[in-house]
């Protein structure tokens, strides 16, 4: 008999610029709760994604039992009784609960369906786990705790031997916390061996005996839950030399450039107030899912909001669509660059230009050459690396694509920049760039806005850093004076 | 050197298109002893696919913002028939009212398009599939199902497209005047611009700030106005108006756009490539019977070719992706 119901060693998963996963190992026990933490892009959701055969690593080993597999897609991996529960549910909304549960393994009675057996075990599994869901209900009008109790049924209907649960608690309430945790103890007792990754520090002193943490695609230890201390858990997931990598300037601040007073919108966030200044970086940190580019969606005119007031240099203003925004001077570098930064097919002067198109036109129509030109020294300015100014955006790497984006952005005229992830996906060369052009717009009078998701980041490359959780704007504090670990609480909504 | 082989493979599609033409049209020369490139065959070519250039260019304009027109035919039958209802009754009108008046009722079709697909927000291929009807039902409200015939036409409007100037056929003229100003419009206009940002990708467009319902609304627009003059057009080459002129027309513009480059899904196109996917149909329609092609046989012939186009087009572009992969900095 294995030690270990599941181990992973020595595991690399490379995408195109950045190395995912860097020689991890993990060893769960069987019938052990075993939990996987670390801040975002540490690599947890990759790693995940190995062991449920959605993703081949480059090098490593899986063993199962004892013995060396290999998972070549997720049926394999389902196949030796490995299920996944995400944050997002995979179900499918129109059909039925009990559809759902029994969607890759029919009851048959010869060669028909045989729905009345499914329905009757959609019951059973629902009761047994302390559930009144009706199996016929159309699972789309379920709540998300509710839908969650649905997978988990058709995971243990599907005889799951190792069960990974990726976020379970994001979405729920108090009550269906507790609901979690007791179906979760259950599924432990009946000799499921469980892999969960949850931010919350309380979710693994409630369930978890043994706790892995990742930082930075690397493997750092596995703790016992038992007598761990919180701060030595936080400091696992967040420490790391930061020295010369944030290039932070001291740079002299103006006036106020941006306010934002009670700002809400109903359901996503709720009485914002801040104000950035000329040469001021405001940082915005907090966990996914805190509100942060929901907010400044709104802020920019993507979205609207339902009440509060936003003033740009002492003026009252409220921007109905992004045009709206730019012409007022507030730019938004958005999160997903590849979706909303660019135009992938197209080539880089023809997207650094689609703000400011108006620069370009006259009545000759437009004039191709002053955009070359123009893209051509942005490029020189951010060493943005293209063979030419004809090279298309999806040729390039994450890094000089979020320059690409960068050099849209800088072509308008602009007061405020809100920048949403901008290093997200971009390799340790290029984020210091960035950062060195943030220092530059900086030391022009830009007044910035950094949302961002990194801590180090976020800490590093701030003068002041607010910090979101759950909607709402806590608390606002000076870099200088925070550490990370207090970041993480209160974003993790520890500090109440 | 990487700007020469940039050239090459930005411009594929329309390569591939060309020869294909072009292989077809020297193996039929050969096949026939020379009657295609005869002088009058190849003006018969281009006066033939004149009125197809003309729409395909309309149609890419929606194509391009992720769209989709259906009812391209029954606008073209609706302002043909119209136009040739006012003929019919106003024997002395200025022929230049009834082109302004074709336009006009195009872009009111396009515009209900575009209202019903951005406003509205309905797939477009529901929407227009839905207009479609709407706008041949029109077409029968007021003719009655009856046709407009070239008796009841002036001799004066019949001879627009049998007129030559320059010493070709004023529809040819025509459709060069529309592709030329599709090729302004999409390369030095703004508004051009935004259908290719709004189809690759909305959202990306909406935080660049590009108002991407008014670019679909003029997309729809535009598709329409064109569609109505060569509606127009249609009743003065054919010499009638039926009340079902053009219906189904739609397939052949749509696989025009698609055989010439434009994604279905929207973001790419080129008027060089649409061009050319209107006279590889164009050049299709001339050759058939000219090598004694059954007829049932050249709606299948037709069909084949245009997959073969988009399949090779779709090969080179995943080729030429590859190779822009390898030289990436990685």
């Amino acid at each position: 008999m294995a030690e270990y119901i599941l181990e992973l060693k020595d595991i690399v998963k490379r995408f195109p610029g950045v190395t995912a996963l860097n020689h991890v190992q993990f060893q769960l026990k069987k019938g052990e709760i075993h939990a996987l933490m670390g801040e975002n892009g540490a690599g947890k959701s990759t790693f995940i994604k190995i062991i449920t055969g959605v993703h081949i690593p480059e090098e490593g080993h899986i063993f199962l039992n004892g013995e060396e597999v290999f998972f070549s897609n997720p049926l394999d991996a389902s196949a030796k009784s490995i299920a996944a529960i995400y944050q997002h549910s995979t179900a499918y909304p129109h059909l039925t609960v009990a559809e759902n549960i029994f969607i890759s393994h029919y009851e048959k009675k010869g060669m028909f369906l045989n729905w009345p057996a499914m329905y009757e075990k959609a019951e059973e599994l629902l009761r047994d786990l302390g559930s009144e869901i009706d199996p016929r209900e159309e699972i789309g009008s379920l709540t998300v705790a509710e839908q969650q109790v649905v997978e988990i049924a058709k995971a243990i209907s599907a005889n799951a031997e190792i069960l990974i649960m990726d976020e379970p608690t994001a979405a729920l309430s108090e009550r269906e916390c507790e609901q979690l945790y007791r179906i979760t103890n259950q599924l432990k007792e009946k000799g499921t061996s469980i892999i969960f990754i949850s931010h919350r520090i309380e979710d693994m002193y409630r369930l978890a005996s043994r706790v892995t943490v990742f930082r930075d695609s690397r493997y750092i230890a596995t703790y016992d839950v038992e007598g761990l201390k919180k701060d030595k858990l936080i400091s696992a997931m967040v420490g790391r030399e930061i020295a010369d990598l944030y290039p932070k300037r001291e740079i002299e601040q103006g006036d106020v450039v941006l306010k934002v007073e009670g700002l809400s919108r109903q359901g996503v966030f709720k009485d914002i107030s801040f104000e950035v200044h000329q040469g001021e970086v405001l940082g915005f940190a907090g966990l996914v899912g805190a509100g942060r580019t929901e907010l400044f969606e709104s802020i920019y005119g993507i979205e609207s909001f339902d009440s509060g007031k936003i003033c740009l240099n002492g003026r009252e203003v409220r921007f109905r669509h992004p045009e709206e925004a730019i012409e007022a001077g507030v730019g938004y570098l958005p999160e997903d660059r590849q979706r909303h930064g660019l135009v992938l097919s197209w080539e880089i002067f023809k997207n650094v230009t689609l703000s400011t198109l108006g620069k370009y036109t006259s009545l000759k129509g437009i004039d191709s050459r002053k955009e070359k030109e123009a893209a051509r020294k942005s490029s020189e300015d951010l060493s943005t690396k293209i063979q030419s100014v004809y090279d298309t955006a999806d040729s390039l790497s994450g890094g000089n694509q979020q320059k690409v984006v960068v050099s849209k952005l800088l072509d308008a005229d602009l007061k405020v920049l809100i920048l949403d992830e901008p290093t997200k996906g971009v390799d340790v060369g290029a984020k210091a760039q960035i950062y060195e052009i943030i220092m530059d717009l900086a030391e022009k009078g830009y007044a910035i806005v950094l949302i961002s998701s990194e801590m180090p980041e976020v800490v590093s490359m701030s003068d002041r850093i607010a910090i979101m959780a759950n909607g709402r704007l806590p608390k606002i504090v000076d870099a200088k004076s925070t550490t990370q670990e207090e970041i993480l609480e209160i974003a993790l909504n520890l500090n109440k | 050197m990487n700007g020469k082989r940039n050239l090459f493979s930005r411009n594929i599609r329309e390569i591939v298109l060309a020869l294909m033409i072009v292989i077809i049209a020297v193996a039929v020369q050969f096949r026939t002893g020379g009657l295609f490139f005869t002088g009058s065959n190849i003006f018969d070519l281009l006066r033939e696919a004149s009125i197809l250039i003309m729409v395909s260019m309309g149609l890419m304009m929606v194509i391009l913002t992720g769209n989709i027109d259906l009812s391209i035919g029954s606008t073209m039958g609706l302002c043909g028939m119209l136009c040739a209802l006012t003929l019919k009754n106003n024997q002395d009108i200025p022929l230049i009212l009834l082109f302004l008046m074709a336009a006009v009722i195009g872009a009111l079709c396009g515009f209900l398009n575009g209202f019903i697909v951005a406003r509205l927000h309905v797939y477009a291929l529901i929407a227009t599939l839905a207009t479609k009807y709407i706008f041949r039902g029109i077409i029968y409200l007021f003719s009655g199902g009856a046709w407009v015939a070239q008796a009841e036409m002036t001799p004066e409007f019949i001879s627009i497209t049998t007129t030559s100037f320059l010493g070709i056929n004023s529809l040819i003229w025509f459709a060069i005047g529309i592709t030329g100003m599709s090729f302004v419009y999409l390369n030095y206009t703004r508004s051009g611009r935004h259908l290719f940002a709004v189809g690759n990708s909305q959202s990306a467009a909406e935080v660049t700030g590009i108002k991407v319902r008014l670019t679909q609304i003029r997309s729809f627009v535009i598709c329409g106005v064109i569609a109505g003059l060569a509606g127009l057009l249609w009743v003065c080459k054919y010499g009638n108006a039926q009340s079902e002129s053009c219906d189904g027309y739609e397939i052949s513009v749509i696989a025009s756009v698609v055989a010439g480059g434009c994604s279905i899904a929207g973001g790419e196109g080129s008027v060089a490539g649409v061009l050319l996917g209107a006279l590889l149909m164009g050049t299709l329609n001339n050759i058939l019977p000219l090598i004694r092609v059954s007829t049932y046989w050249q709606q299948a012939i037709k069909g084949f070719i245009i997959l073969i186009s988009i399949v090779i087009n779709a090969y080179m572009q995943k080729r030429v992706k590859k190779q822009e992969l390898k030289r990436r900095e990685l």
